[in-house]
This record gives C-alpha cells, sequence and structure tokens, in this order.
C-alpha cells in the first residue's frame, strides 16, 4: 500500500466514527492520479463520452437481487429449521447454531459480557467464528446481506425518496457521530444496568425473533423507527443510530473483502451516491478527490451492491484485496 | 462545476467553501442560504433529539419495567438467579427451540421483564421434562441455563437440591436421575380452601377442560410422545392429580395431616426433591390452581 491510500485509510475509519470527509490535500494525491483528475478537468470528449453512457445506461439489480435472495433464504433458515423441525439453523441472530456449530452476534456477546462482567468461556468460541467469519466477509456485510432490518428499510427508504419526489418529505441528515454516542451509551447501560438493555430494542433482534417465534407488541417499535425513517430521516436507524452496524464496521477495517473504486473511467456524477445507505464513503468518487487510481471503499459500507449496480461506468466494482494479484 | 449539487463546494479549488464567502455579487444569495443553512441545523437538532429521545424511551421502557418488576416469572431450568440470569441470556431462543412440550415462552413488550427473555407460564404449559434431560440447558449458548454454576456464583441456600431428581419416566433406566442441582422453584399449596383431596372430593373429567391446550407425557400413554391433557380424562375417587402426574420421585404425596382441632384431612405436601417444573399448576382441575410453584422460592423444611 503507498501512502496516499495508507493515509486514506485512517481517515476512512475516523470517517466510521462520524467525522465529515474532507477533500484531500493536493500532496496527497497520488501522480497518476492528479494526472486523471487533470484530465478530465474540461474535456470535451470525454463530457460526450459521459453524456452517452448515461443516456444508454440500463438499470441493473444484479446485486441487489443476490443480496435480497441471500437476506431472504439466511432468515428463512431460521424460520424453517424451527417450523420444520430439521436443525439446520437453531436459535435466531443474536445466537445460533449452524449444524452444530455456535454463531453468537459480536454485539449481542459483547452485550451480555458487560452486563454479566465476565468473560462467558462458552460465547468465545462462537463469537470467534463469527468474527473471523465477517472480517473475511466484510464486517458490515453483515447488514446488507443479513439483517432483516435491513430488508424493511430498504423499502422503507423507497417509499421516502417517492415521496421526497413528490415534495412531501424531505431528508433531515443528523450528526454521524450520534451512532458512535449510541453505542457508547448502551455499553454503558448494560454495565450500569446489568441487562442487556439494548437487546430490548434492538430492530435486529426484534424482528428476527418475530420471524421466528411469531410477532409480539416489540414490532411497534419498529414500525416507530420505519416510520420516522419514511417522514423524517432517511435511513436514520442504520445511519445514525445502530451499535450492530458500527460493531460490525469496526470488524470490516481489516477485510478484504470490499467495493473497489477506479478512477479512470469515472463521470463523476455521483450517482452512486444517491444510492448509498453511508454515502460519506463514496467520497472518493467526488471530482478531485480521488487519491489514487484505485481506491478502496471504506470500513462503514455494507458492502450491499447497490452502486455496483447503479455506476454507468463500471468505476465501481466488488473486489477481494490480493485476490486480483494471485490470479 | 459537477452535475451534482451536493458535489459543488468541490468541484472547483476555492478556498474555504464551508464558509460564507463575502463575495459582493453573490450578498443576497448568500443570505438565503445562510438561512436555508440555519433552517437545516434548526431542522437537524430537532430531529437528533427525536431520534435519540425515541431511542433512550424505548431502551427505558425495555429496562424500567424489570427494576420495578412486581411479578416474578418461572424461568426455564437451570436458569441462574435472577439478575445473573437477566445479564447473561442473549435471547436467541435456542431454550425455545428444543422444548418437546413448548413451555418456555419469550416476553413481550408488556410482559415487563425484558423483551426475548424466556420464562415459562406454568398454569398454561408447565415443563414436564419430556425431553428427559433438560435438553433447554444443553441448547443455552451462553450458561444462562446452566448445570452447574460456575464457581464465581453461589447458590442461594435452599435452592441447591439434596440429591439429583429421579425421574419418575426414567425410573427403570441405568440413569434415572435430571442432571439439575438447582431448583425452580417450589410447589406451595396456596389456596387451600379450594383444593378438592381437603374437602374430600374425588375428580372425574378433564383435568383442565375440553379446549385447554396443554400437553404432557403420559407414559402409560406413549413413553416419547407428549400428549393434549385434555386427551387423558380422570376419574379418581380422591383428587391426587397434581401427586400422579408430578414427574419427579418423592417430590409430592396425599398425606393425612391433623389440623389445630384435633380433624383430620386428606392434602398434598411437598417435600424436599421438589424442583418446581409446574406439573402440578398445570393439571390442579380447581379455578384457580390450588397448588402453585413460587418462582425461585428456596426449599424450607
Ligand atoms: S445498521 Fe443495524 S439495523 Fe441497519 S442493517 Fe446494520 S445491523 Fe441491521
Ligand atoms: S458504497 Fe456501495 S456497496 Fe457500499 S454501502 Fe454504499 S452503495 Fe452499498
Ligand atoms: S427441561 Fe422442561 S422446559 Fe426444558 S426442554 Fe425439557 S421439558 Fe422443556
Ligand atoms: S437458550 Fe439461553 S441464552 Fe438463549 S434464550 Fe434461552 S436462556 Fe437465553
Ligand atoms: S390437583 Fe389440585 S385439587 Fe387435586 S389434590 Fe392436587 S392441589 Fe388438590
Amino acid at each position: 500500500m503507498n501512502n496516499p491510500l495508507r493515509k486514506r485509510f485512517g481517515e476512512q475509519i475516523l470517517l466510521m466514527f462520524g467525522r465529515e470527509p474532507k477533500r484531500p490535500e493536493e500532496g496527497d494525491i497520488a501522480p497518476a492520479a492528479q494526472k486523471i483528475h487533470f484530465f478530465k478537468q474540461g474535456n470535451r470528449d470525454f463530457i460526450a463520452e459521459k453524456k452517452h453512457a448515461r443516456a444508454h445506461a440500463v438499470k441493473k439489480n444484479t446485486w441487489r437481487n443476490r443480496r435480497w435472495a441471500t437476506l431472504i433464504t439466511a432468515n428463512l433458515l431460521f424460520v424453517l429449521s424451527y417450523w420444520l423441525d430439521v436443525q439446520l439453523l437453531e436459535g435466531s441472530l443474536t445466537a445460533s447454531r449452524f449444524v452444530g456449530f455456535h454463531l453468537i452476534d459480536l454485539n449481542s456477546a459483547l452485550q451480555v459480557m458487560l452486563a454479566h462482567k465476565h468473560i462467558i468461556v462458552n460465547l468465545l468460541i462462537g463469537t470467534g467464528t463469527i468474527l473471523v467469519g465477517w472480517a473475511l466477509l466484510g464486517g458490515r456485510t453483515f447488514c446488507s446481506w443479513v439483517c432483516p432490518y435491513h430488508l424493511l428499510a430498504e423499502w422503507a427508504e423507497k417509499l421516502h425518496l417517492w415521496l421526497a419526489e413528490k415534495k412531501l418529505v424531505s431528508d433531515a441528515p443528523i450528526d454521524r457521530r450520534l451512532r458512535v454516542v449510541f453505542w457508547l451509551i448502551f455499553a454503558l447501560l448494560a454495565l450500569g444496568t446489568g441487562y442487556t438493555v439494548y437487546e430490548a430494542i434492538s430492530p435486529t433482534g426484534i424482528l428476527s425473533r418475530a420471524l421466528i417465534y411469531g410477532p409480539g407488541l416489540a414490532l411497534l417499535w419498529v414500525i416507530a423507527l420505519l416510520f420516522f425513517e419514511v417522514f423524517f430521516s432517511r435511513r436514520a436507524w442504520c445511519r445514525y443510530a445502530c451499535p450492530i452496524g458500527l460493531t460490525y464496521g469496526v470488524v470490516g477495517i481489516v477485510s478484504p473483502l470490499r467495493v473497489k473504486y477506479t478512477l479512470e473511467g469515472c463521470f463523476h456524477e455521483g450517482d452512486c451516491r444517491k444510492v448509498c445507505l453511508v454515502p460519506h464513503v463514496l467520497d472518493t468518487v467526488i471530482k478531485g478527490r480521488a487519491v489514487d487510481t484505485e481506491v478502496p471503499i471504506g470500513p462503514d459500507c455494507t458492502r450491499c451492491g447497490l452502486c455496483v449496480d447503479t455506476c454507468p461506468s463500471g468505476s465501481l466494482k466488488f473486489d477481494v484485496k490480493g485476490l486480483s494479484k494471485l490470479l | 462545476m459537477s452535475d451534482d449539487p451536493k458535489d459543488s463546494p468541490s468541484a472547483a479549488p476555492e478556498p474555504a467553501a464551508s464558509s460564507p464567502a463575502p463575495r459582493k455579487p453573490a450578498l443576497t444569495a448568500a443570505q438565503r442560504m445562510s438561512r436555508e443553512r440555519q433552517q437545516q441545523a434548526r431542522r437537524r437538532v430537532l430531529h437528533t433529539i427525536l431520534l435519540s429521545g425515541g431511542v433512550m424511551g424505548a431502551a427505558l421502557s425495555g429496562w424500567l419495567p424489570l427494576a420495578y418488576a412486581q411479578r416474578q416469572r418461572l424461568r426455564p431450568p437451570g436458569a441462574l438467579d435472577e439478575k445473573d440470569f437477566l445479564a447473561s441470556c442473549i435471547k436467541c431462543g435456542q431454550c425455545v427451540q428444543v422444548c418437546p412440550v413448548n413451555a418456555i415462552k419469550l416476553a413481550d413488550l408488556v410482559d415487563g421483564f425484558g423483551v426475548g427473555a424466556p420464562y415459562i407460564a406454568a398454569r398454561d404449559q408447565a415443563c414436564d421434562f419430556s425431553c428427559d434431560a433438560v435438553q433447554c440447558i444443553l441448547a443455552c449458548p451462553t450458561g444462562a441455563l446452566t448445570y452447574h454454576k460456575p464457581d464465581f456464583l453461589k447458590p442461594r441456600s435452599g435452592a441447591g437440591l439434596a440429591a439429583k431428581p429421579v425421574l419418575k419416566a426414567k425410573q427403570k433406566d441405568p440413569e434415572p436421575t435430571l442432571n439439575l442441582t438447582e431448583r425452580i422453584g417450589v410447589a406451595r399449596l396456596t389456596r387451600p380452601e379450594s383444593c378438592l383431596a381437603l374437602q374430600g372430593k374425588g375428580f372425574k373429567g378433564q383435568a383442565r377442560g375440553a379446549d385447554f391446550k396443554g400437553r404432557m407425557r403420559y407414559m402409560e400413554v406413549d413413553r416419547w410422545k407428549p400428549i393434549p391433557v385434555a386427551d387423558h380424562p380422570y376419574d379418581v375417587p380422591e383428587c391426587d392429580l397434581c401427586v400422579r402426574e408430578c414427574p419427579v420421585a418423592q417430590a409430592i404425596s396425599i398425606e393425612t395431616v391433623t389440623l389445630a382441632d384435633g380433624r383430620q384431612r386428606r392434602q398434598p405436601v411437598v417435600h424436599e426433591p421438589c424442583v418446581g417444573c409446574g406439573v402440578c399448576e398445570m393439571v390442579c382441575p380447581v379455578e384457580q390452581a390450588a397448588i402453585e410453584v413460587v418462582p425461585r422460592e428456596v426449599w424450607r423444611a
């Protein structure tokens, strides 16, 4: 990894903790990237090419469809295992057993240990499996590929955007540092009350249990959240509140699987940032900001692939670090 | 300039794009801009408060009822003491999944003790140990349900069982006991005035009526499959349903007791091996049950 990228790597982590993206200093941009930035400035051919490509862009949903299928299958597996009694995937998203292997959600395990104030040895194996698994698969990949709330929130977002287009609602962004504050509050609450307070309101846990063990009144809270997201603030829970997202984001720091941005063909029109759940991770696509010709997207990215589907120039692609070199 | 309005501050290398630039011709535009910014900032604060308030309020509604819990509930067998149990249960429901009679339920918002925490409503469906091996403990990933408490958690005096309970259903097996070291609670004759045995009455019919959904394993019917209590009617000259159906050996018996005025009565008497599974409470045919399990009650001689 060369210097501009290394510096950006650190900044992407701060970005996840709520800092606003900044324009990089001239000196932080690799010469090769600077050259491309310069080349694109006022280049008529390039602008014409971009107009043409955008006019002929066909809407793809490849990754979204794969992702929805995976998310639904994973959650259905829980439900069917219980209802058909096949013991394939027992438990719920907080803790489960996949053909005998323990899988324990990191955030829940953390909460439990903080509340109990003991390292629960039984939990370590299951937590370790999940840690390694998600570290390999991208961390917040959990969010967009497994979390049942994500799917509902995605649909709520569509409704929000439709209403916004009709000027009936507007999105009011909230300070992203709030998520870190919530994370700390819930950690302290667990420590202080000796109870996993967060679990009582985790839409992820509530939905997972509702699917498997039947609906309950706790779903009202989930509905309230979705309501807030539709009418007041787009994707508010996942953007500004969910501690699970932050926990898995941290896991994703070391992940080899991520979306990679290639500066060369990018039109800088920003379609990707309009579909992204966490648009701050895509600050690099803004004109003049890419610090190198290829820039990996940071750990807060949920690897949902919406940007990959949307990008009219093919500048955003899924990538496994080191794999392309290997092949 | 870029086509995306969001990108505009970064598009041209203008200094200090974030502060309102004091350029002469754009004064009115800048003023409009700043008013819009102000409004946006105000909305941002409002929404931050709304979201934070909502989240904290919801979190409190999940926790407060717990802090002020009046009603105690039966926890699944092998549960740690209440505080430790609530701290360590990860609310996965694996205990729910393995129970052959579906005795374990997960609490909802209004139950007042933490969304997703497992409990047993014995009157509706008791734990009858038809799983033979306290499967729920085996399933629990966190040790919130456990065969043996870790060293740093001492059993309360009277909560520990004197010996491993002998399961009547397994009495002929090489290993007839249940791996359970602490009781869930203790059964008590809380309403002696309504106990049929005490009134010298018998009982005929379905213990809890035709509509009762509860199930239980009856050894004489099927060793492995629990059947509805409604499918197993009784006809007994002296009511002893609680004693008859108790799955644990020597936990309860009908005894002749002498009252203070010298009169003699027959009544169920609970003994030390009672683990508090709640079967007696479930089958007791009078409404409300004459015998009940008191959650987390300890044995007193
Ligand atoms: S941020 Fe939280 S609620 Fe949103 S998708 Fe991730 S885990 Fe689910
Ligand atoms: S950067 Fe792309 S893959 Fe990552 S969350 Fe945003 S849209 Fe999804
Ligand atoms: S011990 Fe009781 S509650 Fe636990 S699984 Fe067996 S029957 Fe169900
Ligand atoms: S199996 Fe254990 S951790 Fe899971 S819900 Fe039951 S008691 Fe809680
Ligand atoms: S089942 Fe109820 S009524 Fe019958 S003897 Fe037992 S406590 Fe009394």
